[in-house]
């Protein structure tokens, strides 16, 4: 079971981890817990592994800091979808493992609070009604990426990059 | 211009969509960044950089160290830079998109990767300049490229003369007014001024595309570049250059603008925000903390005094600009209005030190975001302005033009 955190157009890095609590601030053990601190407060102390962040448009706009998503997967949320991604933080989620699924339909069906079943594998979303939300594929030049985990894993694994 | 600065540093010619394996120039890291980049290449990678003297570590975020874990963040970018021969630029040296281009490690043609988003600056050498996060930063240190799409280019043509009090900052707001904040996103910004506009006022524009989304900010080289670098022909834009959009800013009908809490291209004109009450000023950062800018602030603050209820920062954006603006008496001049100074670097910008705001506070600032809490408290409010408005804002006290100082 998944819970849906629903946020609105424009999350920027700022809103997902404000820069005075990054680990270099605060401590590499802790920053995680000041996720969304600004903005909803009781995300860090609620949410469960698998959870499923909802976004609008321009998702992660802002700082490059790799450390905002980091926090969320510390929090082992189970993706987030969004109506369209900030490049460098779309980066940052690939280069982490983190699904990122764009979809300018499912953000406006998802409602905050909504408890999902979420099969991360299949990218499919079951609601409470049966309803189900087919999530889009990545695109495919990162496919081959995604079937190592992340960008990082495939380096590590071919010494060199997607496409290279 | 990206483009063709992606083909002759990859292995083949590419267009807008290809993805491009290319040849790495420069890799900066900041302080803020620097600790996980560095644990990323020795415990995942187990790497070194390929290229040492193709990275650079800049300690401008947090400096000199607020507290004893950045102090001990510092410590092992300097443990680190000492073992591998990596570039380091320690406490003072300045803000680092500052410092590679006064160290000419950005330069015409060249690809430089930033840990930082405000990297897109580097274009105001044309430079292929990007930000990206801690991952891509190690992976492109151990292997000296990196991967990126191909990005679509946005031409923006700035026609006209510029009206007095009106300034490279006000035309980068009015852009991304009409962009958008994702109007470029994926996308890099090539921005045709002829030979207007001087490096410093280039980077100012340069800085501020990402706050449209973009990957990259170039701007056409012209003017004093031309004498300050040798610009390969190959760096120029085709003349029958493909482009996904094409706006035209008329520069002689501009007026001074100000990005209007809480997100960057919310812009209003000044003359519309007037006698808005303000807590902080504060003149400095990659966006505009250069001597240029100090002076411009200077020639309002000459003679006048601050507000009694408003205090002035300003932070220059390097050693050198400290030195220069030391020289040339603009400091003199900003601490007898009542300014007071920091170390070069980022200062307030990201609420860190240095000048961090109360709940409920104003703050007129010439840096580049103003995200709900980016300088302090959440319900802190931040207007981003020029240099000119910020000046004539202390003075006043309030949100004000230059042109509403009465004379000193």
């Amino acid at each position: 079971m998944a819970r849906v955190w629903k946020f609105s157009d424009s999350i920027n890095t700022d809103d997902i981890l404000p820069g005075k609590y990054a680990p270099f601030m605060v401590g590499a053990d802790v920053f995680h817990k000041y996720a969304f601190h600004h903005f909803r407060p009781e995300f860090a102390l609620e949410v469960q592994p698998g959870d499923l962040l909802v976004g609008g448009k321009n998702w992660g706009l802002g700082s490059s800091r790799e450390y905002a998503p980091k926090a969320l997967k510390r929090l082992e949320i189970g993706g987030i979808i969004a109506k369209s991604f900030a490049r460098i933080h779309y980066r940052n989620l690939l280069n982490l493992g983190i699904p990122a699924f764009d979809s300018l339909e499912i953000p406006d069906l998802l409602e905050d609070g909504e408890i999902v079943t979420y099969d991360r594998d299949a990218g499919i979303i079951t609601r409470s009604s049966g309803e189900v939300l087919r999530l889009p594929p990545p695109p495919e030049f990162l496919r081959e990426a995604l079937k190592a985990g992340s960008i990082l894993e495939y380096y590590k694994q071919f010494q060199k990059f997607p496409g290279e | 211009m990206a483009e063709k600065i992606l083909s002759r540093r990859g292995s083949k010619t590419v267009y807008a969509g290809d993805l491009a394996v290319v040849e790495v120039d420069n890799v900066m890291i900041v302080d803020s960044i620097a600790e996980s980049v560095i644990e990323i290449l020795e415990t995942e990678l187990k790497a070194v950089p390929k290229y040492p003297e193709r990275v650079s570590i800049v300690i401008d975020h947090v400096a000199p160290a607020s507290s004893v874990n950045v102090a001990k963040s510092h410590q092992v970018s300097r443990r680190f830079a000492a073992e591998t021969g990596v570039r380091l630029f320690d406490v003072g040296r300045g803000i680092c998109h500052q410092v590679l281009i006064e160290e000419r490690l950005a330069f015409p043609g060249a690809i430089v990767l930033g840990s930082d988003s405000h990297s897109t600056t580097y274009g105001a050498v044309a430079a292929f300049g990007t930000g990206m996060g801690a991952t891509d930063i190690a992976l492109a240190a151990a292997s000296g490229k990196t991967w990126l799409r191909v990005p679509e280019s946005v031409k923006v043509t700035l026609e006209g003369e510029l009206p007095d009090g009106v300034s490279a900052k006000d035309i980068a707001l009015e852009m991304i007014r009409v962009l958008t904040a994702d109007g470029a996103t994926y996308m890099s910004v090539e921005i045709h001024a002829g030979d207007k506009f001087s490096r410093g006022e280039r980077m100012t524009l340069a800085n501020l595309c990402v706050e449209a989304g973009a990957k990259a900010g170039m701007v056409v080289p012209g003017g004093e570049i031309l004498t300050m670098y040798d610009v390969p022909d190959w760096v120029y834009p085709d003349p029958d250059a493909i482009y996904a959009r094409a706006i035209t800013i008329d520069l002689s009908h501009l007026t001074p603008r100000m990005s209007v809490p809480s997100y960057v291209d919310n812009v209003a004109e000044v003359s519309s925000l007037r006698g808005i009450r303000v807590d902080q000023v504060f003149i400095g950062t990659c966006t505009n903390g250069r001597l240029e800018d100090l002076q411009i602030a200077a020639a309002i603050l000459k003679g006048r005094k601050v507000a009694a209820h408003t205090r002035l920062l300003v932070i220059p954006a390097s050693s050198e600009v400290l030195e220069a603006a030391m020289q040339d008496g603009t400091l003199l001049t900003i601490i007898q209005a009542g300014g007071t100074l920091s170390t070069p670097g980022c200062g307030p910008c990201m609420g860190r030190h240095q000048g961090v705001l109360a709940p409920g506070e104003v703050c007129v600032s010439t840096s580049n975001r103003n995200f709900i809490g980016r300088m302090g408290d959440k319900d802190a409010k931040i207007y981003l302005a020029s240099p000119a408005v910020a000046a004539a804002t202390a003075i006043m006290g309030e949100i004000a033009l230059p042109s509403d100082v009465p004379y000193a």
